[in-house]
């Protein structure tokens, strides 16, 4: 356990050295926070409370969301895999006396913990100065929040390190990338709460793993998930959690079997 | 005890088939199975320093793969250090020390101290051990100065010193490496060649070396594989593979003006370049006796002499 504590560490570190992509994504979300708070703030005022939100849980929803884009790594891969199988430099990793995938979840909470850090506090913290939004006043909703964010965070490990590990067979992971991110940030709710989704629709998002990204978090968040709603939100992360990284698990076993690892 | 004991890279008939997928049509696939290694044998025992070279593509690389267990033989028995690779990888991986010339196996944006602290508990090497061999390592390899540099802002010279002592810190059995001078200056090769040297005579480590830097063989290795097709084309002491193969050496000479091709006993043109020619000669010939000949008859501004290397003794290990 000690190894993987220390490899979280050591990639948070590494993330700090890359400060230049931060503050260009900082500007990014915030700036299109500003824009998405806007037009939720027109439909909110055709019709209020839609989907059981009133005008202040949409713009706040936004600024969750948008906070979300770093740690989530909803908009790209985030996971060095692809570039290290086309170099061949996966090999280092695969001879190493650790387990590959756990490693590799290591990296990405720690990745992960400096996005929130440095990706999602100011968007957050600029969203609320310019705008009104529904702020937990129980530290035990932020702990519950946290929590859920956490394991939000490793259901989209599991999700990102079965699009990364494609790169073994399809050598170009481009196109599975491609179409993984736009699926994540349409079923995250992360392009607009999934509550505004209609009928079976807005049903079939909420059971499939995107949801514990975006939406599930938020809903702690906001007070929409709480006491024993709370629980069951967290099962479906845990449970989302295990399915997903089972199957990393099977097709990193088809990878070692098959790898062609690149040059030389 | 260790010339009773058994070898510590053992490989038998070990064979790595390959099946590629190519697109022949829209929807048409066609199923290619490449042998990358094919039926090959090896035993190394304890303490040896091997050269283990063949052309590109020869199935060096893919047999050294399944020897550190990242690659799973197709058929054949295969033990390194007492294990078998693919079953036991993660003990096998405390065991051996893998470096690339091409590439390292540091982290790049962490400075080299880092990449020791992290590899330590990989490793799980204990702590008193670490620091001794962290100090050692140090001191041998020069690294005292560059411990705080990030890996990606050390010269090629360096990371490989780097990359060295990460390979050691938890004392392998067994140090595969590949390429380990390429790139390198003479004064760092010179370092690396040293530092291998003492290595396997004071620690007793077991050295893999794949190269296509005759020097690199010639001064570290007394036994020599040659790995060709996928198989083990000659496996015994250098001096005897060069004798048998017979390379030619090849003398250039630039000359005041250029003159038809030279001719002189023991040797042959074999391309003319203006006022250079390119001439042949038996590797165990007098080269001084050669270049006084031609110096007698013609005007001669400068020579050289090229020894036969790797790539061409293999050749001629075929051809010849």
């Amino acid at each position: 356990m000690v190894v993987y504590a220390l490899i979280s560490r050591q990639a948070f570190r590494r993330y700090l050295t890359y400060r230049g992509a931060m503050v260009g994504g900082v500007l990014a979300n915030t700036v299109f926070g500003v824009i998405k708070a806007f037009i939720m703030m027109a439909v909110w005022r055709q019709r209020p409370s839609i989907g059981g939100y009133d005008v202040a849980d949409a713009v706040t929803y936004v600024f969750l969301a948008q906070a979300m884009i770093g740690p989530m790594s909803t908009l790209n891969n985030g996971l060095d895999i692809p570039a290290r199988i086309r170099s061949g430099d996966i090999g280092t990793d695969l001879f190493r006396p650790v387990d590959f995938q756990t490693y590799w979840l290591a990296n990405d909470l720690g990745r992960a913990a400096f996005s929130v850090l440095g990706r999602s506090v100011v968007p957050f913290v600029i969203g609320a100065l310019l705008f009104h939004l529904h702020l937990p006043t129980d530290p035990r909703v932020w702990a519950a929040f946290t929590v859920a964010l956490f394991l939000g965070v490793v259901v989209s490990f599991a999700l990102r390190y079965l699009a990364a590990m494609s790169t073994f067979w399809l050598l170009d992971e481009k196109g599975v990338v491609g179409m993984a991110t736009v699926v994540t940030s349409f079923f995250s709710g992360m392009i607009v709460p999934l509550v505004l989704f209609p009928g079976w629709l807005g049903q079939l998002a909420r059971l499939l793993p995107f949801a514990a990204l975006v939406q599930l978090p938020a809903d702690v968040f906001l007070g929409k998930r709480s006491g024993g709603a709370v629980g069951t939100g967290y099962l479906f992360e845990i449970g989302w959690a295990a399915a997903l990284l089972l199957a990393g698990r099977l097709v990193t076993r088809r990878a070692r079997h098959r790898v062609v690892v690149q040059g030389g | 005890m260790t010339s009773v004991s058994r070898p510590i890279i053992e490989a038998e008939h070990l064979s790595k088939t390959y099946t590629l997928r190519k697109k022949t049509g829209r929807l048409k696939r066609e199923r290619t199975t490449v042998e990358a290694v094919r039926d090959l044998n090896l035993a190394v025992a304890e303490g040896e320093l091997l050269g283990y070279i063949g052309p590109n593509g020869a199935g060096k690389s893919t047999s050294i793969k399944m020897f550190t267990g990242i690659l799973s033989p197709s058929a054949g028995r295969l033990r390194v250090a007492g294990l078998e690779p693919i079953r036991d990888r993660k003990q096998l991986a405390r065991r051996i020390g893998v470096v690339f010339g091409q590439r390292t196996t540091l982290w790049w944006d962490l400075p080299l101290r880092d990449s020791f602290a992290l590899l330590h508990r990989m490793y799980a090497v204990p702590d008193a051990r670490f620091a001794a061999n962290l100090k050692r390592l140090v001191a041998l390899l020069e690294l005292e100065p560059l411990l705080d540099t990030p890996v990606r802002q050390l010269s090629l010279g360096q990371r490989m010193r780097g990359d060295l002592a990460a390979a050691l810190l938890h004392d392998p059995a067994v140090l595969y490496l590949d390429e380990p001078t390429i790139g390198l200056d003479v004064t760092s090769k010179a370092v690396v060649r040293e530092f291998l040297a003492e290595l396997n005579r004071e620690q007793g480590t077991t050295i893999v070396l794949t190269t296509h830097d005759l020097d690199d063989i010639e001064r570290l290795c007394r036994r020599v594989v040659v790995v060709d097709h996928g198989t083990v084309a000659y496996d015994g002491e250098l001096d005897t593979l060069r004798a048998r193969v017979a390379a030619d050496r090849t003398l250039v000479v630039d000359l005041a003006e250029p003159v038809p091709a030279i001719a002189v006993p023991g040797a042959a043109v074999t391309r003319i370049d203006g006022p250079r020619q390119w001439l042949a000669f038996p590797a165990e010939a007098n080269a001084a006796a050669l270049v006084a000949d031609i110096a007698e008859r013609y005007e001669l501004l400068d020579v050289s002499i090229r020894d036969a290397d790797i790539e061409e003794v293999i050749r001629n290990l075929y051809t010849g």
